[in-house]
């Protein structure tokens, strides 16, 4: 479905990005792992357009998208929720959720999607005419994936759903990524909590210093000696 | 009681009040107009210090088509409005592509009003300079009003003619209100990455906002020029009068629709009695009301940040609300 090929980007002469390649199949969910600064967050960001490639290429169902401006990303099909959130603070919920719907064609199913996203997250039906801004770190978490999935994406980007939030709140962020695979999304995340994520994904990349260190399904990373003594602590 | 209060406004020049009241209200439905203006983009986070710029372009364009070329008012306010536009593409565009946002924004913005006061100086033979211009009259042979001229002696005219126009700005506001734009440009000032990432087309939403603006005040200018038969470079553009529109909004409050026309009454009215009180002293002092206006201007975003209407809506609300 998405496919990166020898991507470059970076941040001015800064390079963050040197000729990243992968691929998430349809119905996958792929897990980007590393260690702070490597690159995870440079790397969504070139996917979803916020900034410009340098070199390298990203195709979406086989069409690239280097001549998509970054507020048409989300017509073909991909949706990101970005790192820290990042919510209308001084919007409803409900209306974080409209906001998600803001394209013509997922404005007309709106009250559809919105049923989806209070049938997988009760909490935001009971919170719906809350600022979001005064949320709980969670609660947020739920709005922003929420608010991602009312475009009704095929792709779903996930950038640090973990960060700032308290252990047993990250697992529960975690039991709904698995769900929302569950539910048919092709997901994408990315995460530095390498432990948990590994449990909920299907396969995962190890990115370190901009470059793809290895690759494999979850199981196979997890036991490996190489994360299990750099990252796990084992 | 909206209608009603509506019809004791459309009654106003039968109370026998005199012209110089009569005046007055009618100078606080055309700011009433141009602050309504200003604040449809002001309140969505695109803070502009440059509106003298169009309020002065709209002006001039209508005095200097009409007495160099006899071109008729209603031609140069459509000049006027197209010039507004162009220049708020060529000053939008580019800020809003290249993500200069708050302070920055304001900055340029400021320039903006500042060079077309500078320009409008600059061409004295024509505009006539510092002194300003007033519009050939079209009234000599004991006409009392010439509709293609745009000029009418008698003031229940303009009162009804601006009061309409007033109207309409308030209409155009409250359609924005209502619209996806203001939720799209709400975005965009709360979180300008994550608005992107939904498929909001950034520059665009700011571009549509800011030349509905942009053309709004340009008629508000060509407006004055007619209505007051006298424009000059100060009054119509430059700094002091884009400062005052700025202080204006946020005095009367910025988020409720009648906030900017509250801001003028207040403005006028501190204006008017700035120069009832201090009398002379005002003269000798003329950028008194400018230091006035700043330093009421600081005291109202520290201690009064909704405006007028905004804290009295809120303090009604609290009240009527049941414990």
């Amino acid at each position: 479905m998405l496919a990166l090929t020898d991507v470059c980007a970076g941040y001015g002469s800064f390079q963050a990005l040197f000729g990243v390649s992968l691929e998430v199949k349809a119905g996958e969910s792929v897990a980007v792992i590393g260690p702070n600064g490597a690159g995870k967050t440079t790397l969504l960001r070139a996917i979803s357009k916020l900034i410009a490639l340098t070199a390298g290429e990203v195709t979406m169902q086989g069409r690239s998208l280097k001549h998509v401006p970054a507020h048409e990303v989300i017509a073909c099909g991909i949706s990101q929720v970005p790192e820290n959130r990042r919510l209308f603070a001084r919007l409803t919920v409900e209306e974080n959720l409209k906001m998600g719907a803001f394209l013509p064609a997922a404005r007309k199913k709106f009250a559809e999607r919105r049923e989806f996203v209070y049938s997988l997250f009760p909490r935001m039906q009971e919170r719906r005419a809350q600022l979001a801004g005064t949320l709980s770190g969670g609660e947020q978490q739920m709005c922003a994936i929420g608010r991602a999935l009312m475009s009704g994406p095929k792709l779903l980007l996930l950038d640090e759903p973990s960060a700032g939030l308290a252990p047993v709140i990250v697992q529960s962020i975690m039991q709904m990524v698995k769900r929302i695979c569950a539910e048919g999304y092709t997901v994408l995340i990315v995460e530095q909590n390498i432990r948990q994520v590994l449990k909920v994904v299907d396969r995962a990349y190890l990115l370190e210093t901009g470059r793809i260190k290895s690759s494999g399904a979850s199981a196979e990373l997890l036991a490996s000696d190489e994360i299990r003594k750099a990252y796990l602590g084992m | 009681m909206k209608y009603l209060l509506l019809a004791l406004l459309a009654g106003t020049p039968f109370y026998g009040i005199g012209n110089y009241p009569l005046h007055l209200v009618i100078m606080c439905l055309l700011w009433g107009y141009v602050y309504t203006s200003w604040s449809i983009m002001g309140r969505l986070g695109l803070v502009s210090f440059g509106h003298g710029s169009f309020l002065g372009i709209g002006a001039y364009s209508v005095v200097m088509l009409w007495n160099h070329f006899g071109v008729s008012p209603w031609i140069g306010a459509v000049v006027g409005v197209v010039l507004s536009a162009v220049v708020a593409v060529i000053i939008g565009f580019p800020c809003f592509r290249f993500k200069i946002v708050g302070h920055y924004f304001a900055l340029v913005t400021l320039a903006l009003s500042e060079v077309t006061r500078l320009i409008i100086v600059a061409l004295r033979d024509q505009t006539g300079g510092s002194l300003g211009a007033t519009p050939n009259t079209a009234l000599a042979q004991g006409n009392a009003w010439s509709f293609g001229a745009l000029q009418f002696s008698d003031k229940i005219v303009w009162f009804y003619a601006i009061l309409a126009v007033w109207l309409a700005g308030l209409w155009v506001w409250a359609k924005v209100d209502r619209g996806m734009t203001r939720l799209a440009l709400e975005a965009i000032s709360h979180e300008e990455e994550a608005a992107a990432s939904i498929g909001i087309n950034v520059t665009r939403s700011k571009l549509f906002v800011t030349l509905i603006s942009a053309v709004m005040t340009s008629i508000g200018g060509a407006l004055y020029a007619q209505y007051q038969l006298y424009i000059n470079p100060e009054t119509v553009s430059g700094i002091s009068i884009s400062l005052q529109m700025v202080f204006g909004v946020i005095a009367g409050g910025m988020y409720v629709m009648l906030g900017p026309t509250v801001g003028a009454v207040f403005t006028l009215l501190l204006a008017e009695g700035l120069r009832l009180a201090l009398g002379d002293a005002f003269k000798q002092f003329p950028a008194l009301d400018l230091a006035i206006y700043g330093l009421m201007l600081v005291l109202f975003i520290i201690h009064m940040p909704k405006g007028i209407l905004g804290t009295a809506q809120e303090a009604w609300g609290r009240a009527s609300r049941p414990h």
